[in-house]
C-alpha cells in the first residue's frame, strides 16, 4: 500500500490531533460539569454527574433541568445587584486604566526629557513589588484616608499600573513615528490633541487588549473588594457569590449557578476579542 | 528592552524640520531664525502626561512601601495603634512554627506546579506548531479559556468537585481506576496536590500561549538547515528550538514560580476562609493575610511581606543572570 504525501502528512498528524482532542476535553470538563449543575436541582447534582439519567430522548431526564436556581439568585438574593456592581467597577477601571497608562506610555516613548531613564526605571522596579507586600500598608493607608468601604479605594490605586505604562510604552515605541508627531507639531496642533487623535488611534489594538485585560482583572478580584469594602450592597460577583456560599454551601446548584452567571460574561467578551487580547498579553514577553 | 529606531529618528528630526521649511523663511518679514519654526516638544509635555501615573505611584506604591519597611520594625493592633519592637518580627519569624508550615506548603505547590505545568504547556504548544494542523486558534482558545476564570471561582467549583464520594473528581478517577478510593479526602488531607491539580487545569493554557507564540518565532530555515545537516528532532529542539525560545521559557518560569509563591485566593475560597486540618493548606500569603487582618498585626505581616519579596526578587534576579550569561556564550 502506498500513500500520497498529502496523506502521509496527514496520517502522521493524527496522533497529534488524538492527544490535543484528548487535553481539550479534560480542559472542557469542569465547564461541562459546572453547565450542567447550574440547571440541575440539589438532589439531581448528588444523583448525577452531568446529564440526569431518566426515559428522555437519549436516555437524559431533560425535564429535571431547572431554571429555579436562577430565580432565587436573581428574585430573593439580588444577585443583580452584584452584577450591576461588578460591570460598574471592571468598566470604570478599566477606561480609566488604560487611558492614563496611555499617557504615562506616551511620554515614556515619544519624549525626550531629563529624567526619562529615570521614571522608566521606576515603571520597571514597580513592575516586581509583589502585591501581597502592599496589603498590610496599603490597608492603613486607605484607612488613614478615609477611603474604606468606597468604590473610590477600589479605583484610586488602580488608576495607572506600571504594568500599563510599561506596555503602552513598548507598543508606541513600535507604532508612533517621530514624524509624525513632528509634522502635526509645524501644523500648530496642541499636545492633548495630537495625544487624542493621533498617538491613541495608533495604537488602537493595544488599547482594546488592554481594556480586556483590566476588565477582566477587576471582575476577578476577589481579595481588593473583600478588604476594601464592607457594605454588602457595594460587592462585586466575587465577594457575593463567595458570601452565597458561606449561606448556601451545601446548595450546590445555586453555587454553580451564580458561578455560572458570574464567569459567563468574560468568556463571552474573549471569544469577541480573542485575538487582539493574546496579542497584547504575548507582546511584552516575546517582543520583549 | 531594546528602543532604538524612534529614538534615533527623533534626534535627526530637528534638521529635517529645519530644511523643509526654510524655503518659506524668507517670505517672513522677520527672518526667524529656523529653529523656531520647527516648534520643539514643549518641556511641560511629558510631565503632564506622566502625572496621573508619578501621582497613583507616589500615593499608592512608593509611600505604602515606605510604611512597610516601617511597620516590619513594629507591633500594631489593628491600623490604630503601634508599637516599636525592633527586628523582633523577623527573629520571631524563624522560630515561628506556622510561618515555616506556609513556607514549606507554598515551596510545594510551586515546584509541584512549575514541574507539572511548564512541559505540559511546552508540550502541548509544540504539538500546535506541527506544520499543518488545522484549527489552531480553536485548540488555543479552548486550552486558554480556563485562566479566564476567576481564582475565587475556581475555589468554588474546585471546591465541589473535589469533594469525596459525590465529587466528579472522585467518581471519575474511581470508574477508571476500581482500586481507587471514592472517599479519597483531597481536601481534608490532599490540599497541596488539589491545588496542584486545580493550578494546572487554570494556567497549562495561559503558559501554552507564550511558549506557542515564541515556537511561531523561530526561524523556519534554521529548522530546514539543522534537518538538511541531518539533526534529529532531539537535536533539532535541543540545538536550534531551544535556544530560540529560551528567552520567553525562562519569563514563563519566573512567572509562574512568582505567581505560585503568591498563592492564597484559590485556598483561601478552597478552603472557605481556613487554612485546612492541620495547616495543611496555609500559604505564605494567606499566613499574612491572617496575621494583619484576622489578628490585626500589620508590623508582623509586613515583615513576613518583605521576607517574601526578597525571595521573589532573588528569583527575578536570577533569572536575568541566567538569559545574559546564555547570551553571552
Amino acid at each position: 500500500m502506498s500513500f500520497t504525501p498529502s496523506q502521509r502528512r496527514a496520517l502522521l498528524l493524527a496522533p497529534v490531533y488524538v492527544v490535543l482532542a484528548g487535553a481539550a476535553v479534560f480542559t472542557l470538563i469542569p465547564f461541562a460539569w459546572l453547565l450542567c449543575a447550574a440547571f440541575k436541582t440539589n438532589a439531581d447534582v448528588f444523583a448525577s454527574n452531568f446529564l440526569p439519567a431518566g426515559d428522555g430522548f437519549l436516555g437524559v431526564a431533560w425535564d429535571r433541568f431547572t431554571v429555579a436556581n436562577f430565580g432565587r439568585l436573581f428574585a430573593d438574593l439580588g444577585i443583580g445587584r452584584a452584577m450591576t456592581n461588578s460591570i460598574f467597577l471592571s468598566a470604570t477601571a478599566a477606561l480609566l486604566a488604560t487611558f492614563f497608562s496611555a499617557m504615562a506610555g506616551y511620554a515614556l516613548a515619544c519624549f525626550r526629557f531629563a529624567g526619562r531613564d529615570w521614571v522608566l526605571s521606576l515603571v520597571l522596579a514597580a513592575l516586581v513589588i509583589p502585591g501581597s507586600l502592599l496589603m498590610a500598608p496599603g490597608y492603613k493607608l486607605l484607612f488613614d484616608l478615609g477611603l474604606l468601604n468606597s468604590y473610590a479605594g477600589l479605583l484610586l490605586p488602580g488608576l495607572a499600573p506600571a504594568f500599563g505604562v510599561f506596555l503602552f510604552r513598548q507598543s508606541m515605541v513600535n507604532s508612533v513615528p517621530a514624524s509624525l508627531l513632528e509634522s502635526a507639531r509645524i501644523d500648530g496642533a496642541g499636545e492633548i490633541r495630537i495625544f487624542f487623535t493621533i498617538v491613541l488611534p495608533l495604537v488602537r489594538p493595544m488599547i482594546g487588549a488592554y481594556l480586556m485585560i483590566i476588565f477582566l482583572g477587576t471582575w476577578n478580584n476577589f481579595i481588593g473588594p473583600q478588604i476594601v469594602l464592607q457594605d454588602p450592597g457595594s460587592f462585586p460577583l466575587s465577594v457575593a457569590i463567595n458570601q452565597l456560599r458561606g449561606l448556601y454551601g451545601a446548595d450546590y446548584g445555586l453555587i454553580m449557578s451564580g458561578t455560572l452567571v458570574s464567569i459567563a460574561p468574560v468568556l463571552a467578551l474573549f471569544l469577541l476579542l480573542q485575538k487582539e487580547f493574546i496579542a497584547g498579553l504575548t507582546s511584552g514577553a516575546v517582543k520583549g | 528592552m531594546s528602543s532604538p529606531s524612534p529614538v534615533a529618528a527623533e534626534r535627526v528630526s530637528p534638521v529635517r524640520a529645519v530644511a523643509s521649511p526654510s524655503g518659506r523663511a524668507s517670505s517672513d518679514p522677520a527672518p526667524v531664525p529656523a529653529r523656531g519654526r520647527y516648534r520643539a516638544e514643549p518641556a511641560w509635555a511629558p510631565w503632564v502626561f506622566l502625572a496621573p501615573f508619578l501621582l497613583t505611584f507616589g500615593v499608592f506604591v512608593a509611600w505604602p512601601l515606605a510604611q512597610s519597611v516601617l511597620l516590619a520594625f513594629q507591633q500594631t493592633f489593628g491600623p490604630r495603634s503601634s508599637a516599636w519592637v525592633g527586628l523582633e518580627n523577623f527573629t520571631y519569624m524563624f522560630g515561628d512554627p506556622l510561618f515555616w508550615t506556609s513556607v514549606r506548603n507554598t515551596a510545594i505547590f510551586a515546584f509541584g506546579s512549575v514541574l507539572l505545568q511548564l512541559p505540559l504547556s511546552l508540550g502541548l504548544a509544540m504539538l500546535l506548531n506541527r506544520p499543518g494542523i488545522k484549527g489552531r486558534a480553536f485548540f488555543r482558545l479552548i486550552f486558554f479559556a480556563p485562566s479566564l476564570v476567576g481564582l475565587v471561582f475556581v475555589g468554588l467549583l474546585f471546591g465541589l468537585m473535589f469533594a469525596p464520594r459525590t465529587g466528579l473528581v472522585n467518581t471519575t478517577i474511581h470508574s477508571i481506576f476500581p482500586a481507587f478510593d471514592p472517599e479519597f479526602p483531597w481536601l481534608q488531607v490532599h490540599i497541596m496536590p488539589a491545588l496542584i491539580l486545580a493550578a494546572l487545569w487554570l494556567y497549562t493554557g495561559f503558559n501554552m500561549v507564550y511558549f506557542l507564540a515564541a515556537l511561531q518565532n523561530v526561524p523556519e530555515e534554521l529548522l530546514e538547515a539543522a534537518s538538511l545537516d541531518g539533526a534529529g528532532p532531539w537535536h533539532r529542539f535541543r540545538h536550534v528550538v531551544l535556544p530560540e525560545i529560551l528567552p520567553v521559557a525562562t519569563f514563563v518560569v519566573l512567572m509562574s514560580l512568582l505567581g505560585s509563591l503568591q498563592l492564597f485566593e484559590l485556598p483561601y475560597v478552597l478552603l472557605n476562609g481556613g487554612s485546612g486540618p492541620e495547616n495543611r493548606g496555609l500559604t505564605v500569603v494567606m499566613y499574612l493575610y491572617n496575621t494583619g487582618f484576622v489578628s490585626g498585626d500589620l508590623g508582623y505581616a509586613s515583615a513576613i511581606g518583605w521576607v517574601l519579596a526578597l525571595l521573589m526578587g532573588s528569583f527575578a534576579l536570577g533569572q536575568k543572570w541566567f538569559i545574559k550569561r546564555q547570551e553571552d556564550r
